[in-house]
């Protein structure tokens, strides 16, 4: 029997999320937004696409482009369904930018950027399976960093 | 070209300029230069040195520049200054930082603050590309070419920051690379990857070292810091040291090269050996280190 999830009236649909990533997905997005609505995390639901997937519905919160890179990292397929008086007004792939500006943390100990005061810099490598930081120069895979 | 902080941030014709630049230096030293006159340049050392810290010192008074020295232990950093109001003030006071910190990263840091030139003499196990220059010239002086020759890594491939630089700085230039390091101190595969990808590079990985045939055997201490079992690096510096058994199937032509500080890896009997070039590379240091100093000043 299918599991019945309530429909949002304003907030946003974390879609096509990969099948188990949908807990740090939301926890990102809690430590983003304060979520004092209503919020649900769907774990492995079925998908044509990806035979499983998670999803992440939030009521009364929209993201912000910081919030948006970081779930591109965490979870590059997902989609984007915006909600506004209980209808879909918006949808769209989540993409992580070229340069991931100052809103991620470098996971090398050694790097400046953990002793020194400065905004980090990300840069993808052309397929988006790595990033790496413009002052260590270390490679990371996306979710290392999301 | 005004900073010099990472080998990534040249291109070959970058590479080739500095390289043909301390070929005419290389001429120029014991004559009294002017090149950099009234020039002040901060050598600013978080970390102990001696060849780097002495050459670039060297390389600056021979081109008529005066040195500023920077001594850590003794500077308000001991205080718990931070690097960058460290930086922002020295920018003030010198026309060029040289700079080696204990932080990766360090040196992109300082040249985001400052207004003058910064060239990055190491920042913790990232960068130190005047060695790679250092040792691109050496192999050409020697040699004539870079492309196309045979050339070994042997040591500790996954600590040391040279090698790395070193195996792009090879690649650049097509030479046949193969890696000689006990398992647990391999490359990281993301430099074999990155070598592959921009340049076509396929170093090969070796147990031990083949030296027939073989044009530059580049070493490397292991960097017995890094472990927290002292013994087991003891045992992997005795299974991957040169000695002269080793060197009898070596052809004369073979130049032996080491970034230095060397320790057990090469006993002191192969210093007299005509293939070691170690001294005559770190002597190298002036020369290019000149070009480095003579072309972010002054371009």
């Amino acid at each position: 029997m299918p599991l019945a999830v309530q429909k949002i009236e304003n907030g946003t649909v974390v879609d096509h999320i990969s099948a188990g990533a949908g807990s740090r997905v939301l926890q990102l997005l809690s430590s983003h937004h304060p979520i004092s609505k209503m919020a649900a995390l769907i774990m492995n639901a079925p998908s044509r696409k990806y035979h499983l997937k998670d999803i992440v519905k939030i009521e009364g919160v929209f993201l912000d482009e910081k919030a948006v890179n970081r779930i591109a990292l965490l979870a590059p397929n997902a989609t984007l369904n915006i909600i506004r008086g209980g209808k879909l007004v918006d949808k769209h792939h989540v993409k992580a930018p070229p340069a991931i500006m100052g809103i991620i943390k470098c996971p090398n100990p050694k790097c400046v950027t953990n002793t020194e005061r400065t905004e980090t810099a990300f840069l993808q490598s052309k397929g988006g399976e790595t990033l790496r930081c413009r002052h260590c120069e270390r490679l990371f895979k996306p979710d290392e960093l999301a | 070209m005004r900073d010099l902080i990472s080998i990534r941030d040249l291109e070959k014709k970058d590479v080739d300029s500095f390289l043909s630049e301390a070929a005419k230096m290389e001429k120029l030293v014991g004559k009294p230069q002017k090149t950099l006159a009234g020039k002040l340049i901060a050598s600013m050392f978080f970390e102990p040195s001696t060849r780097t810290n002495m050459s670039f010192q060297a390389a600056a008074k021979r081109l008529g520049a005066k040195i500023l020295t920077f001594h850590s232990s003794t500077s308000s950093a001991v205080k718990g200054e931070n690097l960058a109001d460290t930086i922002r003030m020295m920018d003030g006071y010198a026309d060029a930082i040289v700079l080696r910190h204990p932080m990766e990263g360090a040196a992109r840091f300082a040249a985001d603050l400052a207004a003058c030139p910064v060239i990055n003499a190491g920042d913790g196990g990232n960068q130190h590309p005047t060695q790679t220059l250092i040792d691109l010239y050496t192999i050409k002086k020697l040699k004539g070419k870079i492309g196309g020759l045979d050339i070994t890594l042997l040591g500790d491939l996954k600590h040391a920051r040279s090698m790395r630089s070193l195996l792009y700085g090879l690649a650049m230039y097509g030479a046949e690379v193969t890696l000689v390091s006990p398992p647990a101190l391999r490359m990281d595969e993301d430099i074999l990857k990155e070598v592959k990808a921009k340049f076509g590079a396929k170093p090969a990985q070796a147990a031990e070292a083949k030296l027939k045939g073989c044009d530059v055997l580049y070493v490397c201490r292991i960097q017995k810091e890094r472990f927290s079992d002292s013994y087991e690096a003891e045992r992997m510096q005795r299974e991957f040291r040169v000695d002269m058994e080793m060197l009898k199937d070596a052809d004369s032509k073979l130049a032996i090269l080491h970034p230095l500080p060397k320790v057990d890896e090469i006993p002191p009997e192969v210093d007299a050996d005509p293939r070691a070039k170690y001294f005559e590379q770190a002597k190298n240091g002036v020369p290019v280190r000149m070009a480095v100093l003579k072309k972010c000043i002054l371009s």
